[in-house]
């Protein structure tokens, strides 16, 4: 693991935790059990390092100009305080990245990508701002970003500032809140299908953010969570991976995330996504459940009477749900609701049914 | 991590109980450890033939299956039911939740597996 990168918190959870090679990071995996992680932030609340996430920042005075042309989403109706999820495409409506564009002012974005495609993202800022009167930075090394996720989540942080968390509504944020006069931006998002916060702050400040934020926690059941439960997690809210869901090889429109392309612009890639969307696709991204005993995994063929239709993006044996679900690209013919289609598992085909891709929703949300 | 001494034992961490002509085979204490919390096990059916290296089943924890190959050919007799609804029993008890048992083409080929302290010099180099 020596080679690998390492946040500013390595060495906290360092002893405790299983670590594994993440897109060339080192990262917790697990602390107790990936099962028993989910379940706490299901109920309580998880802590996730998740440092290793790319930030960048686009300044200047045409920084809305700029991004409104690489981004899907309209940022014309994000006000300053407010986060907006969207994607940069290529010219074929592939994905770039997917990522939360924060508004720190009118000529001043925060950009939170995903930490696998930072330098891609920036070069791809880099080879369009030519025209643009902008300033690109990369600040990925300098912050460091925890993620605070369950329903205690706001009760936890709330003990720790005299800012009112209640004021930050779902996708909204607040800057310089003081969490025990460690000056942070929090935020109202996430990537687990719970209510929760993502805080950023200086990476000096990491070791005694995270210490802070489990020492206030550990009383109502907060406890670390890793990168396993967190895959779950996002994908039982039927949120996509970048790699897995989403991928330059594959469009929003085709993902069922045509919410976050908005037409009342132009951007890179409209051009095909906006036929996508008027004629029609020819594969589509889809929730399943198996029928019989089994778990779905990455990369399984989906079969429909012998001919093959498509690969299975991610699956589980959902840990809260207690069944084998998955997600699968499709050919577009055979993704209604209800069809039943057959999942080749170590050369044997287990029945599933073709359902909605959102297997979870919090009570709260 | 435990090694029990009368048992065998394979590079890909499997261990295997000699009783005769029949084989019990599971996986060991390492085994269960590296993979997590086991939460689905995949057996094949009895009286299902199968040669050396081929798939066995599988043993599924949260984030990946790994696929058991047969240490030894022969045909499978018995498999171990309980392990399909109680898959964690292999986390808490490696070495008493066998998972198939098989009846030996070849009593020999028992020789070619790894005894206890072999395998206890394998696991010490891949930590």
């Amino acid at each position: 693991m020596s080679h690998l990168k390492k946040t500013p918190l390595y060495s906290i959870y360092e002893k405790d935790s299983k670590i594994i090679d993440f897109a060339g990071w080192a990262l917790p995996l697990q602390f107790t059990g990936i099962t028993q992680e989910h379940q706490t932030v299901r109920s309580k609340a998880g802590l996730f390092d998740v440092s290793h996430m790319g930030e960048l920042e686009v300044k200047g005075k045409d920084a809305e100009r700029f991004l409104q042309y690489l981004f899907t989403n309209d940022l014309s109706s994000l006000q300053e305080g407010g986060a907006m999820y969207g994607f940069f495409c290529n010219s074929n409506g592939g994905v770039i990245d997917d990522l939360l564009i924060y508004k720190l002012s009118k000529t001043h974005f925060l950009l939170v990508v995903n930490a696998v495609n930072t330098e891609k993202d920036q070069k791809w800022l880099q080879q369009y701002q030519k025209d643009y009167d902008v300033t690109i930075i990369n600040s990925s090394s300098s912050i460091v970003q925890l993620a605070l996720q369950g329903p205690k989540a706001e009760i936890i942080l709330q003990s720790l500032t005299d800012a009112d968390l209640s004021e930050i509504s779902f996708f909204t944020f607040k800057r310089s809140v003081l969490l025990q006069g460690i000056p942070c931006i929090v935020s109202r998002t996430g990537y687990t299908g719970e209510d929760g916060f993502e805080i950023f702050t200086s990476t000096n400040f990491g070791t005694q953010l995270w210490k802070i934020v489990m020492e206030a926690g550990e009383p109502l059941g907060l406890q670390p969570a890793g990168l396993g439960c967190r895959d779950t997690l996002r994908f039982e809210a039927g949120l996509p991976l970048y790699g897995h869901e989403i991928s330059e090889e594959i469009t929003p429109i085709e993902a069922g995330l045509g919410m976050f392309v908005k037409w009342n612009k132009s951007f890179i890639g409209k051009d095909v996504l906006y036929s996508q969307k008027t004629n029609g696709i020819k594969k589509k991204l889809v929730g399943f459940e198996l029928l019989k005993k089994g778990i779905p995994r990455e990369g399984y063929i989906i079969k429909y009477d012998e001919k093959e239709i498509g690969v299975v993006t991610t699956g589980y044996l959902s840990p809260t749900l207690k069944k084998p679900i998955g997600m699968a690209l499709i050919q577009t013919e055979y993704s209604t609701i209800g069809t039943e289609i057959d999942i080749m598992i170590r050369n044997r085909k287990i029945k599933g049914m073709v359902c909605k891709k959102r297997f979870y929703k919090s009570k709260k949300s | 991590m435990e090694i029990k001494q009368d048992l065998f034992y394979t590079e890909d961490h499997d261990w295997i109980r000699v009783e005769g002509k029949r084989a019990y085979i599971g996986i060991t204490d390492y085994a269960q450890a590296e993979l997590g919390d086991i939460v689905f096990v995949d057996l094949p059916e009895v009286e299902d033939v199968l040669e050396k290296d081929d798939i066995l089943g599988a043993v599924e924890s949260v984030k990946a299956a790994s696929d058991i190959y047969a240490p030894i050919g022969g045909t499978v007799v018995e498999i171990n039911e309980k392990l399909i609804d109680e898959p964690e029993l292999i986390n808490e008890q490696p070495y008493e939740s066998w998972m198939v048992c098989i009846e030996m083409d070849d009593e020999d080929a028992v020789k070619e597996l790894l005894l206890a302290e072999e395998y206890e010099t394998l696991i010490q180099e891949e930590e």
